[in-house]
């Protein structure tokens, strides 16, 4: 008995400590660090109690909008990327001769880090689309990220474009399992195509939507870097997203007291939303 | 009606293929135009007027490319070794230990996913400078920290597909627990391990805020903290900045198409757990 326990703390003891010293701890301290006026030069940190919470939601406004900006984010591209991401899904597995070279193509942008795609759709935005616009007269195309409206659905543009190949990766295995003979049988009883995704085909790969709704959402709230490299947070941080201002709270104000207790609130939300979101979509599986 | 619908398809397939390409096309092309051809004109193919292959030559020395690229390497390799070691060590000890303790730690492992990084980074940043751990040590082992989760899952789903009685043969053969795993378990969870590795390089390689955090010294720059740096000192030079990019973007590419099949097996299995 003893010499199993020397042996579990051999086999679990080393990334164990790793992730108690990286995650845990830091976790912990994080939430002490959050009812106090810490601010990383001086090294004590003076208790205030609640008042880093209170500051957030009486004082400071650029937290709220950045709450209200992430969460209108995530609800259009979990939609956007989704939809997407399985209507390539079905196109690629319609038996085209070209299917594995559409699939290669849709799912790079995955594998590039943010950083480099957000100054890469930066250039697209703000040279290639003025430049079209306007030598063709589009005024649509003209001035993007400078305005709050033209940031955000050029940061959605940008997320739909990465992660749609992601998701259509993630539907291609659902849809691989669909029975072929239930699609043949629909087909005999004269349904029609749409019949056949809607009553058939939707309704047998709900849990991939399941999967891909939850890694879309926590993958939407929790984005930075995207957010940093394309816009920057502007025009005046009318685009910040949570991630972003918690940063900038930190290493541009060094409040790092305030910023740490919008780190804990970050916690919970992104925590209860990824739950509530994961047990919901289960419930319907089931019913299903 | 059917007719329509099977010519239909591969044309729409082609137009996406090539919207979801055009910004590559953009930033490649558009890289090998000096500035005024960029300004001149954005979607052709460069002139031979405006043509000039100078802005790779100065990004690939701006960047210092071969250090960056290698520092890159060096964390990305030691911090995708160490994960897959150690986790699948752990999630062995943890599948085939019966105890309340065993399955206590895994769920803490698990749940642990949903800390995003940005709650737990300054107190993270505090601990390690006392301990002195802000460098490139550091940052592999807190890689290993910030892998674990994921790595940990996907080893314990695999592993309880493994029977049991291989091990038992081994014991009554005379082997310890550590050559009981190294020679008989490692090698037959190989299928998961690539899975494990390929996640974690994808991660690690790309990512951006732990080492601005953790190793922001010029010599240490991984390519995306150099790209970033690179990137704010040339904002209005795009001629450099996207010949940069395109580099950056090089060996990323290279090892999508040396690996495809994996990385696209890889990233379904790690999303489905």
């Amino acid at each position: 008995m003893k010499n199993s326990k020397y042996w579990f703390g051999f086999f679990v003891g080393p990334i164990l400590i790793a992730f108690l010293m990286v995650v845990i701890i830091p976790a912990l301290l994080g939430i002490y660090y959050s009812f106090t006026d810490w601010n990383g030069i001086v090294n004590d940190a003076n208790w205030v109690g609640l008042r880093n919470y209170i500051d957030i939601f009486t004082k400071d406004k650029d937290f709220l909008n950045a709450f209200l900006f992430t969460a209108k984010f995530a609800f259009v591209s979990v939609i956007t990327i989704n939809i997407m991401g399985f209507g390539l899904a079905l196109l690629v597995t319609k038996g085209m001769k070209m299917s594995n070279v559409l699939r290669s193509i849709f799912f790079m942008p995955n594998l590039i880090g943010g950083l480099i795609l957000g100054f890469v759709w930066q250039f697209i935005f703000t040279k290639a689309f003025d430049t079209v616009g306007v030598n063709y007269g589009i005024a649509f195309l003209e001035g993007w990220l400078s305005t709050p409206a033209t940031g955000f659905w050029g940061l959605v543009i940008l997320m739909s474009w990465q992660l749609a190949g992601y998701m259509m990766v993630i539907y291609i295995a659902a849809l691989e399992n669909v029975p072929e003979s239930l699609k043949e049988a629909a087909e005999i009883d004269g349904a029609s195509p749409w019949q056949k995704l809607f009553h058939i085909t939707i309704p047998l790969v709900t849990p991939a939507f399941t999967v891909g709704m939850f890694l879309t959402l926590s993958n939407s709230f929790k984005l930075f870097d995207q957010n940093l490299a394309l816009t920057n947070g502007g025009p005046f941080k009318s685009t910040q997203m949570l991630a972003l201002n918690i940063y900038s709270t930190a290493f541009t104000f060094n409040r790092l007291g305030l910023a740490q207790a919008k780190a804990v609130i970050f916690l919970i939300t992104v925590a209860v939303i990824t739950l509530t979101q994961l047990s919901y979509n289960k419930k319907r599986e089931v019913e299903m | 009606m059917k007719r329509k619908f099977q010519i239909g398809w591969p044309v729409l397939g082609t137009l996406l293929g090539v919207l979801f390409l055009s910004p590559f096309y953009i930033v490649f092309t558009n890289s090998l135009k000096t500035q005024k051809g960029i300004f001149v004109n954005v979607m052709g193919l460069p002139t031979k007027e405006y043509f000039t292959f100078k802005n790779y030559v100065q990004a690939f020395i701006e960047l210092d490319f071969i250090r960056s690229f290698l520092n890159s390497l060096l964390i990305t390799v030691s911090s995708t070794l160490l994960i897959v070691i150690f986790a699948s060590m752990a999630a062995w000890m943890l599948v085939r230990t019966k105890s309340r303790f065993s399955t206590f730690l895994f769920f803490f492992f698990a749940a642990a996913m949903l800390i995003p990084f940005q709650s737990v980074m300054l107190p993270l940043i505090n601990l390690m400078g006392k301990l002195g751990l802000l460098n490139r040590v550091g940052i592999v082992f807190m890689y290993l920290g910030f892998g674990s989760s994921l790595s940990i899952m996907l080893y314990h789903g695999f592993i309880k597909s493994i029977p049991v009685e291989l091990e038992e043969a081994a014991i009554i053969d005379g082997c310890n627990m550590f050559q009981v795993f190294w020679y008989i378990i490692f090698p037959l969870l190989k299928p998961i391990t690539v899975t494990v590795c390929i996640l974690n390089t994808m991660w690690i390689w790309n990512d951006f805020l732990l080492p601005q955090l953790v190793i922001n010294r010029p010599g240490w720059h991984t390519i995306p903290l150099k790209m970033f740096y690179f990137f704010g000192q040339y904002s209005k030079r795009w001629d450099l900045a996207l010949a940069g990019l395109v580099i950056a973007m090089i060996p990323i590419i290279l090892f999508y198409f040396a690996a495809q099949k994996h990385i696209v097996k890889g990233v379904t299995q790690g999303s489905i757990k």
